[in-house]
């Protein structure tokens, strides 16, 4: 009997599972999975709380619920992984062998990585929305909120899910507007980056959307403390930005175990192979989801894609074959932009985002690059196919390769059809 | 490696540079060059400590393949996180691997 173990059972940890657990031959291999949490959390929804839009039942749910049969999971910290012996060490005691293992432990926030962040004014004056905490929290003090300076922050790239900060500046602004206080509320966005989107192609066409609602921009901000007296956020370069209300995404990283098994960057990210998901290290070793350094998003919709391709590339590795599925990055993101509309972005390792229709059964076909209701509705739909179909590793009505049909390439296309869709939007306004 | 997206002539020499406006070919850099890449930086001389921190970079480079993000600076570099804003203004790991003849560092996706 050979021993397949998973670390991980969050989004990518759990797909995995379902897959392997249909393919791999049940008298042959044995699949472990290990987790330290009983719930699994819909990390996409904490985005909604804090706007009242979804509450903790929407978005946490038994990890059980979501394995195949009567598959168990080892409920236990895991301590560290010695790569040497193909053993695991569990903070219960538990020394699991592997044969082949899966690393798919995610990333995790550090707060306590940046002076101040975590001191008298968190969860009063400072919160986070990338726990359900933090969303919980925030969602008690808008209701009590009258306005202000309003800080929204990203600490330090790479993070998981890196529009989540931009489509929480837009919840805002449009948030406030219904409560009829916006006027009072002044929002700013820091980033240490150059410009609001991490894809210049988008700030080239949806950058302007700051300024349309009203909300400043301060780039290349990279904070080194944050003064409590004072409420400022100080830079390393000494410049200060004030803040009445902070809410902000403090440095990401993937687990402490990684990197007392010596098997991470700087950041406990696992330096994988970006084609075929095999750790560069150890090629017994795969990696998926957050906790890869592989130049993708860090998002479910690429671990979702790469759940696919790394699920053939296992097969090859037990067949002793070349492993020939190669991952493109491939990346396909919802960005909410308020009054119940989004834009959708489509990209992988080689192609910038591009405008057009993107081709989807039943359901589409959803807007690249513009907003529009329907991907309102389809970040809505995320929800639901989250749950019922991605998690359980059941085919969704998107396949794993980036495909250009129905995009368009021609940019002065890309700008008319951008100008009448903005009058358009002008016109119309609805409710999240 | 990134792939070609224009041309510029730096020191006479017309060398192949990326999206981002880093070189494409390691084999094109030398110290002037670098000098000439800091200047658009609008950093006048280089020192020391730059070179400490540019030669770092290329060195991780050679071995990884990667540009150093800011974090591996601050913990590998030899240079602690406020030398490199005053070194470096504003986005230390983005010039210096610009300077170093790298492409941009991958964090920002
Ligand atoms: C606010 C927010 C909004 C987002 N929006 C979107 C979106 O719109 N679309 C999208 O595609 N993605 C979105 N994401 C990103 C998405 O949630 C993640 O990319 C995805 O969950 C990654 O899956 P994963 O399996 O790698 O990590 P996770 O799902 O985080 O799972 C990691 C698992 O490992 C476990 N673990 C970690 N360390 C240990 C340890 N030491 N011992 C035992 N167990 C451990 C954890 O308990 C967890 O269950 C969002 C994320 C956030 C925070």
């Amino acid at each position: 009997m050979k021993d397949l173990v998973i670390l991980g059972a969050g989004t990518a940890g759990t797909m995995m599972l379902n897959k392997l657990y249909k393919l791999l031959d049940k008298n042959e291999w044995k699949i472990t999975i290990v987790d330290n949490e009983k719930n699994h959390y819909y990390q996409p929804g904490f985005l909604f709380i804090p706007f009242g839009v979804y509450t903790k039942k929407d978005v946490v749910k038994p990890k059980k619920q979501f394995f195949p049969g009567e598959h168990e999971m080892i409920e236990s910290e895991i301590f560290k992984v010695l790569p040497e012996f193909n053993k695991v060490h569990l903070n219960n005691g538990i020394i699991l062998d592997y044969d082949i293992l899966i690393i798919a432990t995610g990333s995790r926030t550090a707060p306590e990585e940046t002076e101040g962040l975590k001191d008298k004014l968190w969860y009063k004056d400072i919160f986070d929305f990338y726990t359900l905490e933090g969303a919980l929290a925030l969602a008690e003090k808008f209701k009590k909120w009258n306005g202000g300076k309003l800080v929204v922050n990203i600490t330090e790239m790479p993070i998981k899910c890196p529009v989540a900060p931009l489509e929480f500046a837009f919840l805002a602004d449009a948030f406030f507007e219904d409560k009829r206080i916006r006027e009072k509320v002044q929002i700013t966005y820091v980033t240490p980056l150059a410009e609001a989107f991490t894809k210049h192609k988008c700030s080239e066409v949806l950058g302007h959307f700051l300024d349309d609602k009203g909300i400043e921009l301060e780039a290349e901000f990279n904070i080194a403390r944050i003064d409590n007296e004072n409420k400022k956020l100080i830079s390393w370069d000494e410049r200060e930005i004030d803040f009445d209300l902070l809410v902000t995404v403090p440095v990401n990283k993937g687990a402490d175990y990684i990197e007392a098994s010596g098997l991470g960057d700087e950041l406990n990210f696992v330096p994988t192979d970006k084609h075929t998901l095999q750790s560069l290290q150890h090629k017994n070793i795969f990696v998926i989801g957050d906790a890869s350094n592989i130049p993708a998003s860090k998002a479910g919709s690429v671990a979702h894609f790469a759940s696919e391709i790394l699920t053939e590339n296992i097969l090859s590795y037990i067949n002793a074959m070349p492993l020939a599925a190669k991952f493109d990055g491939h990346a396909n993101c919802f960005i909410e932009s308020g009054h119940g509309r989004a834009f959708l972005i489509d990209f992988n390792y080689d192609v910038e985002p591009l405008p057009g229709k993107f081709p989807l059964a039943h359901l589409g076909p959803f807007s690249l690059l513009k907003e529009s209701r329907t991907n309102h509705i389809g970040k809505l739909m995320f929800k639901w196919t989250y749950w019922n179909l991605l998690l359980k590793g059941k085919e969704l009505p998107v396949g794993s390769a980036m495909s250009l049909d129905g995009k368009i390439l021609d940019n002065q296309q890309i700008k008319e059809q951008f100008i009448t869709d903005t009058q358009q939007i002008q016109k119309l306004s609805g409710g999240i | 490696m990134s792939n070609a997206a224009a041309e510029k002539i730096i020191l006479g020499k017309t060398l192949a540079i990326d999206a981002d406006g880093n070189l494409v070919n390691m084999a094109d850099w030398n110290e002037e060059i670098a000098g000439e890449l800091a200047k658009e930086e609008g950093i006048a001389e280089l020192n020391g400590q730059h070179w400490q921190v540019i030669n770092f970079m290329r060195k991780v480079y050679s071995e990884t393949g990667d540009s150093s993000s800011i974090r591996k600076l601050t913990k590998e570099s030899g240079v602690d996180t406020k030398t490199l804003y005053a070194l470096f203004p504003k986005g230390p790991a983005k010039k210096a691997a610009r300077i170093a003849g790298l492409p941009k560092p991958k964090g920002c996706i």
